[in-house]
Protein backbone atom coordinates (compact mmCIF):
# COMPACT_ATOMS: atom_id res chain seq x y z
CA UNK A 1 0.00 0.00 0.00
CA UNK A 2 2.78 2.05 1.30
CA UNK A 3 4.36 1.17 -2.15
CA UNK A 4 1.90 2.43 -4.25
CA UNK A 5 1.73 5.46 -2.87
CA UNK A 6 5.40 6.25 -2.88
CA UNK A 7 4.86 5.24 -6.73
CA UNK A 8 1.71 7.55 -7.36
CA UNK A 9 3.61 10.49 -6.15
CA UNK A 10 7.00 10.01 -7.83
CA UNK A 11 4.89 9.72 -11.43
CA UNK A 12 2.89 12.76 -10.05
CA UNK A 13 5.84 14.93 -9.28
CA UNK A 14 7.50 13.68 -12.42
CA UNK A 15 4.30 15.19 -14.14
CA UNK A 16 4.44 18.30 -12.16
CA UNK A 17 7.88 19.16 -13.15
CA UNK A 18 7.21 18.69 -16.86
CA UNK A 19 4.00 20.89 -16.40
CA UNK A 20 6.19 23.61 -14.12
CA UNK A 21 9.30 23.90 -15.40
CA UNK A 22 8.38 25.03 -18.94
CA UNK A 23 5.26 27.32 -17.54
CA UNK A 24 8.22 29.57 -14.78
CA UNK A 25 10.17 29.59 -17.84
CA UNK A 26 13.05 27.38 -16.59
CA UNK A 27 12.70 25.12 -19.77
CA UNK A 28 12.21 26.92 -23.30
CA UNK A 29 8.20 26.22 -23.27
CA UNK A 30 8.96 25.68 -27.80
CA UNK A 31 11.43 23.08 -27.39
CA UNK A 32 8.85 21.33 -24.06
CA UNK A 33 5.48 22.29 -23.77
CA UNK A 34 3.87 21.78 -20.51
CA UNK A 35 2.44 18.37 -19.54
CA UNK A 36 -1.14 19.41 -20.21
CA UNK A 37 -0.47 20.68 -23.97
CA UNK A 38 1.02 17.61 -24.28
CA UNK A 39 -1.71 15.47 -23.20
CA UNK A 40 -4.27 18.34 -25.00
CA UNK A 41 -2.59 17.57 -28.28
CA UNK A 42 -3.08 13.54 -27.89
CA UNK A 43 -6.40 13.79 -26.79
CA UNK A 44 -7.31 16.35 -30.11
CA UNK A 45 -5.17 13.39 -32.20
CA UNK A 46 -6.77 10.53 -30.97
CA UNK A 47 -10.64 11.70 -31.21
CA UNK A 48 -9.52 13.12 -34.60
CA UNK A 49 -8.49 9.27 -35.29
CA UNK A 50 -5.08 10.40 -36.25
CA UNK A 51 -3.33 8.92 -33.65
CA UNK A 52 -4.69 5.58 -34.18
CA UNK A 53 -4.92 5.91 -37.98
CA UNK A 54 -0.91 6.04 -37.53
CA UNK A 55 -0.73 3.58 -34.52
CA UNK A 56 -2.23 1.18 -37.03
CA UNK A 57 0.30 1.39 -39.38
CA UNK A 58 2.90 0.56 -36.93
CA UNK A 59 1.32 -1.92 -35.25
CA UNK A 60 0.72 -3.73 -38.64
CA UNK A 61 4.73 -3.53 -39.37
CA UNK A 62 5.47 -5.05 -35.80
CA UNK A 63 2.76 -7.99 -36.01
CA UNK A 64 3.89 -8.77 -39.57
CA UNK A 65 7.43 -8.84 -38.59
CA UNK A 66 7.31 -10.33 -35.60
CA UNK A 67 5.18 -13.39 -36.68
CA UNK A 68 7.58 -14.12 -39.54
CA UNK A 69 10.45 -13.63 -37.15
CA UNK A 70 8.52 -16.29 -34.74
CA UNK A 71 7.74 -18.53 -37.82
CA UNK A 72 11.29 -18.46 -38.59
CA UNK A 73 13.23 -18.37 -35.37
CA UNK A 74 11.18 -20.82 -33.24
CA UNK A 75 11.23 -23.94 -35.80
CA UNK A 76 15.08 -23.33 -36.44
CA UNK A 77 15.87 -22.32 -32.83
CA UNK A 78 14.59 -25.88 -32.06
CA UNK A 79 16.27 -27.59 -34.92
CA UNK A 80 19.42 -26.29 -33.86
CA UNK A 81 18.62 -26.92 -30.15
CA UNK A 82 17.91 -30.35 -31.09
CA UNK A 83 20.78 -31.41 -33.66
CA UNK A 84 24.31 -30.53 -32.43
CA UNK A 85 25.83 -30.83 -35.89
CA UNK A 86 23.04 -28.47 -37.76
CA UNK A 87 24.18 -26.03 -34.76
CA UNK A 88 27.76 -26.22 -34.84
CA UNK A 89 27.51 -25.67 -39.14
CA UNK A 90 25.45 -22.93 -38.17
CA UNK A 91 27.05 -21.28 -35.55
CA UNK A 92 29.50 -19.08 -37.42
CA UNK A 93 27.17 -17.40 -39.89
CA UNK A 94 24.37 -16.77 -37.06
CA UNK A 95 27.09 -15.25 -34.59
CA UNK A 96 28.38 -13.13 -37.30
CA UNK A 97 24.97 -11.77 -38.69
CA UNK A 98 23.38 -11.05 -34.83
CA UNK A 99 25.73 -8.67 -35.09
CA UNK A 100 25.07 -6.70 -37.71
CA UNK A 101 22.82 -3.49 -36.76
CA UNK A 102 19.22 -4.01 -38.33
CA UNK A 103 19.64 -0.20 -38.63
CA UNK A 104 22.74 -0.45 -40.51
CA UNK A 105 21.71 -3.40 -42.81
CA UNK A 106 18.25 -0.61 -43.52
CA UNK A 107 19.74 1.09 -46.51
CA UNK A 108 20.31 -2.65 -47.92
CA UNK A 109 16.76 -3.61 -47.47
CA UNK A 110 15.59 -0.36 -49.08
CA UNK A 111 17.85 -1.30 -52.09
CA UNK A 112 16.40 -4.58 -52.32
CA UNK A 113 12.65 -4.39 -51.03
CA UNK A 114 12.03 -0.68 -51.98
CA UNK A 115 10.95 2.46 -49.86
CA UNK A 116 7.37 0.33 -49.07
CA UNK A 117 6.06 -1.93 -46.45
CA UNK A 118 8.37 -4.74 -47.50
CA UNK A 119 11.42 -3.21 -46.00
CA UNK A 120 10.00 -2.41 -42.90
CA UNK A 121 8.94 -5.87 -42.71
CA UNK A 122 12.12 -7.20 -43.02
CA UNK A 123 13.98 -4.50 -40.67
CA UNK A 124 11.86 -5.93 -37.78
CA UNK A 125 12.56 -9.34 -38.83
CA UNK A 126 16.00 -8.92 -38.84
CA UNK A 127 16.32 -7.56 -35.22
CA UNK A 128 13.45 -9.67 -33.69
CA UNK A 129 14.41 -13.23 -35.31
CA UNK A 130 17.94 -13.12 -33.42
CA UNK A 131 16.58 -12.93 -29.20
CA UNK A 132 13.80 -15.69 -30.69
CA UNK A 133 16.26 -18.14 -31.92
CA UNK A 134 19.08 -18.03 -29.45
CA UNK A 135 16.32 -18.10 -26.92
CA UNK A 136 14.81 -21.13 -28.55
CA UNK A 137 18.17 -22.66 -29.12
CA UNK A 138 19.17 -22.50 -25.65
CA UNK A 139 15.89 -23.40 -24.40
CA UNK A 140 15.40 -26.42 -26.26
CA UNK A 141 19.01 -27.47 -25.26
CA UNK A 142 18.85 -27.59 -21.38
CA UNK A 143 15.90 -29.34 -20.92
CA UNK A 144 16.55 -31.25 -17.62
CA UNK A 145 17.81 -34.79 -19.02
CA UNK A 146 16.06 -36.39 -16.29
CA UNK A 147 12.45 -35.15 -17.75
CA UNK A 148 13.28 -36.92 -20.91
CA UNK A 149 14.77 -39.85 -19.25
CA UNK A 150 11.57 -40.21 -17.16
CA UNK A 151 9.41 -39.75 -20.03
CA UNK A 152 11.56 -42.43 -22.54
CA UNK A 153 11.18 -44.57 -19.75
CA UNK A 154 7.27 -44.64 -20.35
CA UNK A 155 7.90 -45.05 -24.16
CA UNK A 156 7.78 -41.62 -25.28
CA UNK A 157 9.94 -41.02 -28.00
CA UNK A 158 9.99 -39.12 -31.14
CA UNK A 159 7.43 -36.56 -31.79
CA UNK A 160 5.44 -37.45 -28.92
CA UNK A 161 8.91 -36.77 -26.59
CA UNK A 162 9.12 -33.70 -28.44
CA UNK A 163 5.80 -32.66 -28.28
CA UNK A 164 4.50 -33.47 -24.60
CA UNK A 165 8.22 -32.67 -23.00
CA UNK A 166 10.88 -30.54 -24.92
CA UNK A 167 8.74 -27.94 -26.18
CA UNK A 168 6.68 -27.43 -22.96
CA UNK A 169 9.95 -27.66 -20.70
CA UNK A 170 11.31 -25.05 -23.59
CA UNK A 171 8.21 -22.89 -23.62
CA UNK A 172 9.60 -20.45 -21.33
CA UNK A 173 13.02 -19.74 -22.65
CA UNK A 174 10.97 -19.53 -26.08
CA UNK A 175 8.92 -16.81 -24.32
CA UNK A 176 11.40 -14.83 -23.25
CA UNK A 177 12.87 -14.82 -26.68
CA UNK A 178 9.86 -13.61 -28.10
CA UNK A 179 9.23 -10.65 -25.76
CA UNK A 180 12.88 -9.79 -26.50
CA UNK A 181 12.35 -9.69 -29.79
CA UNK A 182 9.46 -7.64 -29.57
CA UNK A 183 11.41 -4.99 -27.88
CA UNK A 184 14.18 -4.86 -30.35
CA UNK A 185 11.17 -4.75 -32.73
CA UNK A 186 10.06 -1.60 -31.76
CA UNK A 187 13.38 -0.09 -31.63
CA UNK A 188 14.13 -0.48 -35.29
CA UNK A 189 10.54 0.60 -36.47
CA UNK A 190 10.46 3.89 -34.95
CA UNK A 191 13.95 3.98 -36.74
CA UNK A 192 12.62 2.56 -40.23
CA UNK A 193 9.56 4.92 -39.79
CA UNK A 194 12.03 8.10 -39.98
CA UNK A 195 13.67 7.28 -42.28
CA UNK A 196 11.17 6.36 -45.21
CA UNK A 197 7.86 6.50 -44.33
CA UNK A 198 4.69 8.40 -44.93
CA UNK A 199 2.58 6.66 -41.66
CA UNK A 200 3.36 5.34 -38.46
CA UNK A 201 4.17 6.92 -35.07
CA UNK A 202 8.15 7.17 -35.77
CA UNK A 203 6.96 9.20 -38.91
CA UNK A 204 4.64 10.95 -36.75
CA UNK A 205 7.38 11.97 -34.31
CA UNK A 206 9.65 13.27 -36.85
CA UNK A 207 7.24 14.98 -39.09
CA UNK A 208 5.88 17.02 -35.99
CA UNK A 209 9.29 17.90 -35.27
CA UNK A 210 9.99 19.15 -39.06
CA UNK A 211 7.22 20.94 -39.13
CA UNK A 212 7.74 22.25 -35.78
CA UNK A 213 4.39 20.98 -34.40
CA UNK A 214 6.23 20.31 -30.64
CA UNK A 215 3.25 19.44 -28.62
CA UNK A 216 2.66 16.68 -31.52
CA UNK A 217 5.99 15.39 -31.55
CA UNK A 218 5.62 14.80 -27.66
CA UNK A 219 2.15 13.12 -28.36
CA UNK A 220 3.48 10.91 -30.64
CA UNK A 221 6.27 9.67 -28.03
CA UNK A 222 3.94 9.65 -25.45
CA UNK A 223 1.74 7.40 -27.77
CA UNK A 224 4.78 5.28 -29.15
CA UNK A 225 5.96 4.62 -25.33
CA UNK A 226 2.26 3.58 -24.43
CA UNK A 227 2.28 1.35 -27.81
CA UNK A 228 5.24 -0.25 -26.60
CA UNK A 229 4.28 -0.54 -22.95
CA UNK A 230 0.69 -2.50 -24.08
CA UNK A 231 2.71 -5.28 -26.26
CA UNK A 232 4.82 -6.13 -23.89
CA UNK A 233 2.02 -6.10 -20.97
CA UNK A 234 -0.46 -8.37 -23.42
CA UNK A 235 3.13 -10.13 -24.58
CA UNK A 236 3.39 -11.07 -20.25
CA UNK A 237 -0.14 -12.05 -19.65
CA UNK A 238 0.37 -14.25 -22.62
CA UNK A 239 3.59 -15.74 -21.39
CA UNK A 240 1.96 -16.23 -17.88
CA UNK A 241 -0.68 -17.94 -18.99
CA UNK A 242 0.87 -20.61 -21.01
CA UNK A 243 3.80 -21.02 -18.07
CA UNK A 244 1.24 -20.40 -15.04
CA UNK A 245 2.72 -23.54 -13.68
CA UNK A 246 5.98 -21.76 -12.92
CA UNK A 247 4.34 -19.29 -11.16
CA UNK A 248 2.93 -21.50 -8.80
CA UNK A 249 5.62 -22.42 -6.59
CA UNK A 250 4.91 -19.28 -4.27
CA UNK A 251 1.30 -20.30 -3.14
CA UNK B 1 7.23 -70.38 -11.88
CA UNK B 2 8.35 -68.05 -14.84
CA UNK B 3 10.50 -65.46 -13.05
CA UNK B 4 9.03 -61.70 -13.81
CA UNK B 5 12.67 -60.25 -14.43
CA UNK B 6 14.78 -62.79 -15.96
CA UNK B 7 18.83 -61.22 -15.63
CA UNK B 8 21.02 -63.67 -17.61
CA UNK B 9 24.85 -62.61 -18.10
CA UNK B 10 24.54 -58.70 -18.28
CA UNK B 11 27.60 -57.18 -18.92
CA UNK B 12 27.42 -53.34 -19.10
CA UNK B 13 30.61 -51.14 -20.23
CA UNK B 14 31.17 -47.84 -20.85
CA UNK B 15 33.49 -46.01 -23.38
CA UNK B 16 33.05 -48.07 -26.35
CA UNK B 17 35.04 -50.69 -27.89
CA UNK B 18 36.61 -53.44 -25.95
CA UNK B 19 36.34 -51.92 -22.44
CA UNK B 20 39.35 -51.84 -20.15
CA UNK B 21 38.21 -52.87 -16.86
CA UNK B 22 37.73 -49.48 -15.46
CA UNK B 23 35.10 -48.73 -17.49
CA UNK B 24 33.47 -51.85 -16.88
CA UNK B 25 30.24 -51.19 -14.91
CA UNK B 26 28.80 -54.42 -14.61
CA UNK B 27 30.23 -57.95 -15.36
CA UNK B 28 28.10 -60.48 -16.36
CA UNK B 29 25.31 -59.95 -13.49
CA UNK B 30 22.59 -62.68 -13.47
CA UNK B 31 19.46 -62.50 -11.60
CA UNK B 32 15.97 -63.89 -11.11
CA UNK B 33 13.15 -61.70 -9.82
CA UNK B 34 10.09 -63.52 -8.76
CA UNK B 35 6.80 -62.02 -9.60
CA UNK B 36 5.36 -60.08 -6.91
CA UNK B 37 8.92 -60.32 -5.24
CA UNK B 38 10.04 -57.54 -3.30
CA UNK B 39 13.90 -57.43 -4.31
CA UNK B 40 16.27 -55.22 -3.10
CA UNK B 41 20.11 -54.27 -4.76
CA UNK B 42 22.34 -52.91 -2.32
CA UNK B 43 26.31 -51.90 -3.04
CA UNK B 44 28.28 -49.06 -2.86
CA UNK B 45 28.45 -45.61 -5.00
CA UNK B 46 29.85 -46.33 -8.33
CA UNK B 47 28.83 -49.62 -7.95
CA UNK B 48 26.74 -50.39 -11.14
CA UNK B 49 23.40 -50.64 -8.68
CA UNK B 50 21.65 -48.03 -10.52
CA UNK B 51 23.28 -49.02 -14.06
CA UNK B 52 21.62 -51.84 -13.61
CA UNK B 53 18.09 -50.53 -12.70
CA UNK B 54 18.31 -48.67 -15.85
CA UNK B 55 19.62 -51.39 -18.27
CA UNK B 56 15.96 -53.40 -16.60
CA UNK B 57 14.22 -50.24 -17.92
CA UNK B 58 15.65 -50.23 -21.30
CA UNK B 59 17.22 -46.89 -20.93
CA UNK B 60 20.62 -48.03 -21.05
CA UNK B 61 21.89 -50.45 -23.58
CA UNK B 62 23.69 -54.03 -22.39
CA UNK B 63 25.30 -57.15 -23.15
CA UNK B 64 23.70 -60.21 -22.47
CA UNK B 65 19.88 -61.67 -21.86
CA UNK B 66 17.16 -59.75 -20.42
CA UNK B 67 13.42 -60.47 -20.23
CA UNK B 68 10.59 -59.34 -18.31
CA UNK B 69 7.58 -61.45 -17.93
CA UNK B 70 9.05 -63.60 -20.64
CA UNK B 71 9.45 -61.09 -23.17
CA UNK B 72 12.66 -59.71 -24.30
CA UNK B 73 13.25 -55.79 -23.21
CA UNK B 74 15.17 -54.10 -26.70
CA UNK B 75 13.83 -50.63 -24.96
CA UNK B 76 11.91 -48.76 -22.50
CA UNK B 77 7.92 -50.11 -22.05
CA UNK B 78 5.08 -49.48 -20.18
CA UNK B 79 5.31 -52.93 -18.97
CA UNK B 80 8.25 -51.53 -16.28
CA UNK B 81 7.28 -48.25 -14.64
CA UNK B 82 10.39 -46.28 -12.99
CA UNK B 83 10.60 -44.04 -10.08
CA UNK B 84 13.61 -41.89 -10.19
CA UNK B 85 15.33 -40.55 -7.11
CA UNK B 86 14.73 -36.84 -8.51
CA UNK B 87 11.57 -37.31 -8.85
CA UNK B 88 10.93 -36.20 -12.77
CA UNK B 89 8.29 -35.08 -12.19
CA UNK B 90 7.12 -32.58 -15.67
CA UNK B 91 6.68 -28.84 -13.66
CA UNK B 92 3.88 -28.03 -16.16
CA UNK B 93 1.29 -30.47 -15.59
CA UNK B 94 -0.59 -30.87 -12.93
CA UNK B 95 -0.36 -34.05 -9.73
CA UNK B 96 -3.44 -35.63 -11.88
CA UNK B 97 -1.51 -34.58 -15.39
CA UNK B 98 1.37 -36.25 -13.95
CA UNK B 99 -0.08 -39.18 -13.17
CA UNK B 100 -2.01 -39.32 -16.73
CA UNK B 101 1.33 -38.65 -19.02
CA UNK B 102 1.66 -43.00 -19.13
CA UNK B 103 -2.01 -43.33 -19.60
CA UNK B 104 -1.44 -40.76 -22.91
CA UNK B 105 1.36 -43.23 -23.35
CA UNK B 106 -0.53 -46.57 -23.63
CA UNK B 107 -3.56 -44.88 -25.40
CA UNK B 108 -6.30 -45.23 -22.93
CA UNK B 109 -9.40 -42.79 -24.00
CA UNK B 110 -9.22 -39.57 -22.79
CA UNK B 111 -12.41 -40.35 -20.74
CA UNK B 112 -10.93 -42.81 -18.97
CA UNK B 113 -7.87 -41.26 -18.15
CA UNK B 114 -8.67 -38.86 -15.71
CA UNK B 115 -10.71 -41.18 -13.18
CA UNK B 116 -7.84 -44.06 -13.63
CA UNK B 117 -4.80 -40.89 -12.73
CA UNK B 118 -6.92 -40.37 -9.96
CA UNK B 119 -7.85 -43.57 -8.47
CA UNK B 120 -4.09 -43.55 -8.06
CA UNK B 121 -3.60 -40.43 -7.13
CA UNK B 122 -5.61 -41.30 -4.34
CA UNK B 123 -4.06 -44.35 -3.64
CA UNK B 124 -0.74 -42.23 -2.61
CA UNK B 125 -2.80 -40.18 -0.55
CA UNK B 126 -2.77 -37.15 -2.63
CA UNK B 127 -6.41 -36.88 -3.30
CA UNK B 128 -6.11 -33.34 -2.32
CA UNK B 129 -3.70 -32.36 -4.62
CA UNK B 130 -4.80 -33.49 -7.61
CA UNK B 131 -4.41 -30.05 -9.45
CA UNK B 132 -1.57 -28.52 -8.13
CA UNK B 133 1.56 -28.22 -9.48
CA UNK B 134 4.65 -30.25 -8.77
CA UNK B 135 6.21 -26.83 -7.60
CA UNK B 136 3.64 -26.57 -4.49
CA UNK B 137 4.17 -29.98 -3.05
CA UNK B 138 6.92 -30.93 -1.00
CA UNK B 139 10.18 -33.58 -1.69
CA UNK B 140 7.80 -36.01 -0.27
CA UNK B 141 4.21 -35.40 -1.90
CA UNK B 142 6.78 -35.42 -5.69
CA UNK B 143 7.91 -38.92 -4.77
CA UNK B 144 4.10 -40.10 -3.94
CA UNK B 145 3.27 -38.25 -7.00
CA UNK B 146 6.20 -39.77 -9.03
CA UNK B 147 4.98 -43.35 -7.63
CA UNK B 148 1.04 -42.93 -8.78
CA UNK B 149 2.59 -42.00 -11.91
CA UNK B 150 4.75 -45.41 -12.00
CA UNK B 151 1.56 -47.10 -11.00
CA UNK B 152 -0.70 -45.81 -13.17
CA UNK B 153 -0.34 -47.42 -16.55
CA UNK B 154 -0.70 -50.64 -14.60
CA UNK B 155 3.29 -51.37 -15.20
CA UNK B 156 4.41 -55.48 -14.80
CA UNK B 157 7.25 -54.34 -12.40
CA UNK B 158 7.87 -51.43 -10.74
CA UNK B 159 11.72 -50.33 -10.92
CA UNK B 160 13.04 -47.79 -7.95
CA UNK B 161 16.00 -45.73 -8.27
CA UNK B 162 16.85 -45.13 -4.74
CA UNK B 163 13.40 -43.39 -4.92
CA UNK B 164 14.12 -42.02 -0.69
CA UNK B 165 17.48 -40.72 -1.01
CA UNK B 166 16.73 -37.29 -1.24
CA UNK B 167 14.01 -37.24 1.46
CA UNK B 168 14.57 -36.33 5.61
CA UNK B 169 14.42 -39.57 7.67
CA UNK B 170 10.73 -39.30 9.09
CA UNK B 171 9.23 -38.41 5.41
CA UNK B 172 11.80 -41.45 4.52
CA UNK B 173 10.28 -43.67 7.10
CA UNK B 174 6.46 -42.84 6.01
CA UNK B 175 6.99 -43.23 2.63
CA UNK B 176 8.60 -46.70 3.48
CA UNK B 177 5.61 -47.54 4.73
CA UNK B 178 3.05 -46.73 2.32
CA UNK B 179 4.82 -48.46 -0.37
CA UNK B 180 4.75 -51.79 1.30
CA UNK B 181 0.83 -51.35 1.41
CA UNK B 182 1.23 -50.15 -2.16
CA UNK B 183 3.11 -53.43 -2.91
CA UNK B 184 0.43 -55.40 -0.78
CA UNK B 185 -2.36 -53.48 -2.68
CA UNK B 186 -1.16 -54.30 -6.29
CA UNK B 187 0.78 -57.04 -6.22
CA UNK B 188 3.77 -55.93 -7.91
CA UNK B 189 7.51 -57.07 -8.61
CA UNK B 190 9.26 -54.26 -7.04
CA UNK B 191 13.17 -53.71 -8.00
CA UNK B 192 14.39 -51.21 -5.87
CA UNK B 193 18.00 -49.69 -5.66
CA UNK B 194 19.23 -48.10 -2.61
CA UNK B 195 22.84 -47.20 -0.69
CA UNK B 196 20.75 -47.85 2.70
CA UNK B 197 21.26 -51.31 4.47
CA UNK B 198 18.27 -49.94 6.42
CA UNK B 199 15.95 -49.53 3.91
CA UNK B 200 16.67 -52.86 1.92
CA UNK B 201 16.29 -55.09 4.99
CA UNK B 202 12.92 -53.07 5.87
CA UNK B 203 11.40 -53.42 2.68
CA UNK B 204 12.83 -56.42 0.31
CA UNK B 205 12.30 -60.40 0.59
CA UNK B 206 15.68 -60.57 -0.46
CA UNK B 207 18.57 -58.17 -0.97
CA UNK B 208 20.95 -58.61 -3.89
CA UNK B 209 24.62 -56.80 -2.35
CA UNK B 210 26.80 -55.97 -5.15
CA UNK B 211 30.54 -55.59 -5.38
CA UNK B 212 32.51 -52.75 -6.09
CA UNK B 213 33.27 -51.61 -9.26
CA UNK B 214 33.06 -53.41 -11.60
CA UNK B 215 29.20 -54.76 -10.30
CA UNK B 216 29.13 -58.24 -9.94
CA UNK B 217 26.58 -60.22 -7.26
CA UNK B 218 28.25 -60.88 -4.59
CA UNK B 219 25.67 -62.35 -2.25
CA UNK B 220 21.75 -62.42 -2.13
CA UNK B 221 20.55 -62.39 1.22
CA UNK B 222 16.96 -63.65 2.34
CA UNK B 223 15.13 -61.52 4.23
CA UNK B 224 13.02 -63.56 6.87
CA UNK B 225 11.43 -61.04 8.63
CA UNK B 226 7.87 -61.16 9.72
CA UNK B 227 5.06 -59.68 8.21
CA UNK B 228 3.33 -57.01 8.20
CA UNK B 229 6.53 -55.05 9.37
CA UNK B 230 5.02 -51.98 9.22
CA UNK B 231 2.94 -51.58 12.39
CA UNK B 232 5.34 -53.56 14.26
CA UNK B 233 8.33 -51.47 14.72
CA UNK B 234 10.24 -54.46 13.30
CA UNK B 235 13.76 -52.41 13.11
CA UNK B 236 13.83 -52.39 16.75
CA UNK B 237 13.79 -56.28 16.82
CA UNK B 238 17.12 -58.51 16.98
CA UNK B 239 16.46 -60.07 14.49
CA UNK B 240 16.58 -57.37 12.29
CA UNK B 241 19.53 -55.94 14.22
CA UNK B 242 21.75 -59.23 13.20
CA UNK B 243 20.41 -59.32 9.13
CA UNK B 244 21.60 -55.45 9.11
CA UNK B 245 24.89 -56.31 10.63
CA UNK B 246 25.56 -59.33 8.40
CA UNK B 247 24.67 -56.94 5.54
CA UNK B 248 26.68 -54.34 7.03
CA UNK B 249 29.93 -56.75 7.13
CA UNK B 250 29.34 -57.88 2.93
CA UNK B 251 29.17 -53.96 1.90
CA UNK B 252 32.52 -52.59 4.68
CA UNK B 253 34.34 -55.37 2.66
CA UNK B 254 33.02 -53.67 -0.82
CA UNK B 255 33.67 -50.21 0.52
CA UNK B 256 37.53 -50.72 1.70
CA UNK B 257 38.20 -52.71 -1.69
CA UNK B 258 36.70 -49.73 -3.74
CA UNK B 259 38.45 -47.05 -1.62
CA UNK B 260 41.67 -49.11 -2.59
CA UNK B 261 41.22 -49.24 -5.95
CA UNK B 262 39.68 -46.20 -6.52
CA UNK B 263 42.80 -43.97 -5.03
CA UNK B 264 45.11 -44.09 -8.16
CA UNK B 265 42.55 -43.59 -11.01
CA UNK B 266 40.31 -40.93 -9.47
CA UNK B 267 41.83 -37.52 -8.62
CA UNK B 268 40.01 -35.94 -5.57
CA UNK B 269 37.41 -37.00 -3.91
CA UNK B 270 37.38 -40.64 -5.19
CA UNK B 271 34.28 -43.23 -5.62
CA UNK B 272 35.71 -45.18 -2.82
CA UNK B 273 35.14 -42.38 -0.10
CA UNK B 274 31.00 -41.34 -1.15
CA UNK B 275 31.01 -45.20 -0.89
CA UNK B 276 32.82 -44.70 2.60
CA UNK B 277 30.23 -42.39 3.56
CA UNK B 278 27.19 -44.24 2.49
CA UNK B 279 28.11 -47.00 4.57
CA UNK B 280 29.35 -44.55 7.49
CA UNK B 281 25.71 -43.35 7.64
CA UNK B 282 24.49 -46.97 7.71
CA UNK B 283 26.71 -47.42 10.72
CA UNK B 284 25.75 -44.51 13.34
Amino acid sequence: MRGLLLRVSVAFGLLALWEGLPRIGLVNPNFLPPASDVARTLWRLLASGELLRHARVSLDRILLGLAVSILVGVPLGIFMGSWKTFERTLDGPLQAGRQVSAIALFPVFILFFGIGELSKVVIIFWASVWPILLNTTIGVKTVDPVLIRSARSMSARGATLFRKVILPAAAPAIFTGIRLGAAYAFMVLVAAEMIGANAGLGFLVLNSQEVFKIPEMYAAIVALAAFGLGVNKLLYHLERRATVWREAGGT
Amino acid sequence: MQPSIDIRNVSKSYGGGPAPDGLLALDDVSLQIGQGEFLAILGPSGCGKSTLLHVVAGLTPARGELSVHGKKVTGPGLDRGVVFQDYALFPWRTVLDNVAFGLEMKKVPRHLRAARAFRYVTMVGLAGFADRYPAQLSGGMKQRVAIARALAFDPEVLLMDEPFAALDAQTREILQAELLRIWEQTGKTILFVTHSIDEAVFLAQRVVVMTARPGRIKQIVDIDLPWPRVDSDVRSSRPFALLRHRIWELLAEEVEKAQHSASPMAPGRSRGDVAADAAAQEVV
